[in-house]
């Protein structure tokens, strides 16, 4: 069932280069750790599919680049402002693991805090382009954090289970290194519900919309 | 007047609830064989619209009649086949395939995608030639071009029961840091408010050169958009990039143009059709003479 309704933005807090965009969460369900929100990007025509980065009683948050108009609009937003949520869509990560590691590269990390949450917090590596968006480490507990031109390839310890969220290229190497890693993909959508066909992404040899088969996918 | 989505602008399968708030759920464009679809990205915000250049992603028409087609008339009322090609053999052979199918309601012939390289040249006989084949309502999908009134008047001569106005306009988006294509296939169809008032134009336009109900297309967003629509001719209205920001619009640009019509006065969206084009043309006439189209009796082919 998709749920769409309106919640007033609680805070926008400035987390390094990124923004928290809290809101207040007024029954809406957070769902699983790697799921995703459209969010109505106020002056823009479509929404903007987001992770839930944070789950309180009472707030959702989510962490967010400042990359485009879309971004940079709903990072703009102010205590009181109201935008129309949809969600959660999609398919996260599963939780069934006995040694999770979490492996994040940039804003990356946004379904990391949520998923340490929900898994007691285990050991996660993260990857940053500068100390300054490294700032954004904090809100992720036992984090390993390493800075270019180290990437957390080179660090990840072996033998855990691996669920991973970054830029694609960061991805695909933890895809080579660790078979069954739990990758969570992005990609353009105007919908988020299987209807635009605009986040197709190749799986299993075939172009397949991310919304609806991912956005975490199991590495073959 | 009935209310539908645009083609490729919902999956029944994966909303259904938003497909059963329509009147008639219109597919996702079929074509003889599958296709993958263009390389991502695919799709783009732009100022008003966005664009898409999806490239017909489909199953084929085998596994579509076989695996696909069951599945949607178990989940909607009543289903629209949009169909694709690129040759007039193309057409005919989807919609041949298409006419035992108790379960297709109707045929939208899709004449105008922009995101293929190869498009059908001559609208006449890509319809005669499925008209020959198929005794499905067939309504002619056409581009706003400068001369899709005659163009519409040669889907009539032909035998289309209807004409779906309008699809998507050719648009470019460059990207905000390196003015390259933002598109992997560089240009898409614009949609969304606006491409509005060009559909506007061109419902307009069809209303007065042809006798063909209009199933009007393209940035409706509101139920203003809808009247607006209804007035310049169309006799219902169909619903797409809306339907991606706003999964509850049906339910929505419903209410809002019940309100919209008691404002100006009509009793109901039958009465408010044509209403663009002042007493010479009776508004509401259209709908009302057109229904009985659908018959044999009325079967061009």
């Amino acid at each position: 069932m998709l749920t769409r309704a309106a919640h007033s933005v609680v805070a926008a807090e400035p987390v390094g280069p990124y923004t928290l965009l809290r809101v207040e969460r007024d029954g809406l369900d957070p769902g699983a750790p790697g799921q995703f929100f459209m969010l109505e990007a106020p002056g823009r025509l479509l929404p903007r599919p987001m992770s839930l980065s944070v789950a309180t009683e009472g707030e959702l948050g989510f962490l967010i680049d400042p990359i485009g108009p879309g971004t940079r609009a709903l990072c703009s937003l102010r205590a009181g402002d109201r935008i129309a949520i949809l969600g959660p869509l999609g398919n996260g990560f599963r939780l069934d693991v006995e040694r999770p590691l979490l492996v994040g590269g940039g804003i990356g990390i946004a379904p990391l805090p949520y998923l340490s949450e929900r898994l007691g917090g285990p050991p996660a590596v993260l990857g940053f382009r500068t100390s300054w968006h490294a700032e954004a480490a904090e809100l992720v507990p036992n984090a390993e954090v390493v800075l270019e031109p180290i990437y957390v390839t080179e660090v990840m310890p072996a033998g855990h289970d691996v669920l991973a969220c970054g830029p694609a290229p960061m991805l695909e190497a933890i895809r080579r290194l660790t078979p069954h890693a739990q990758l969570a993909w992005e990609a353009p959508m105007a919908c988020g519900f299987g209807a635009c066909y605009g986040c197709a992404v190749e799986i299993g040899g075939e172009l397949k919309r991310l919304c609806v088969e991912g956005p975490v996918l199991e590495a073959a | 007047m009935r209310l539908l989505n645009a083609s490729g602008c919902l999956d029944a399968l994966t909303a259904p609830e938003v497909a059963r708030s329509l009147d008639a759920f219109v597919t996702k464009t079929v074509t003889p064989l599958p296709r993958e679809g263009n390389a991502p990205v695919r799709i783009a915000e732009t100022e008003g619209g966005m664009l898409n250049a999806i490239g017909l992603a489909n199953p084929g028409i085998e596994i579509f009649v076989r695996e696909t087609l069951p599945r949607l008339s178990g989940a909607v009322d009543s289903v629209w086949v949009s169909v694709g090609g690129f040759s007039v053999h193309d057409y005919a052979m989807v919609c041949e395939r298409l006419d035992g199918e108790d379960a297709v309601a109707a045929v939208e012939l899709n004449l105008s995608c922009p995101n293929v390289d190869e498009v059908p040249e001559n609208v006449g006989e890509v319809v005669a030639a499925t008209r020959a084949v198929t005794a499905k309502p067939l309504y002619a999908k056409l581009s706003p071009t400068p001369d899709v009134a005659e163009t519409a008047r040669a889907a009539q001569d032909a035998g289309a029961d209807g004409l779906s106005l309008v699809n998507t306009v050719k648009g470019l988006a460059l990207d905000e840091r390196t003015l390259t294509p933002v598109l992997e296939r560089g240009v898409g169809g614009l949609s969304g408010p606006a491409l509005r008032p060009i559909a506007l134009a061109a419902v307009y336009a069809c209303f007065r050169a042809t006798e063909l109900p209009i199933v009007g297309m393209g940035g409706v967003t509101t139920g203003r958009d809808a009247l607006e629509l209804l007035a310049a001719g169309a006799g219902d209205i169909a619903l797409g990039t809306a339907l991606f920001s706003d999964p509850g619009a049906p339910a929505r640009v419903r209410a809002e143009l019940e309100a919209e019509l008691a404002a100006h006065g009509f009793a109901d969206p039958d009465n408010a059709v044509g209403a663009a084009h002042g007493s010479t043309l009776q508004p509401g006439l259209r709908v009302r003479s057109t229904k009985h189209l659908h018959t044999g009796l009325n079967m061009a082919g």
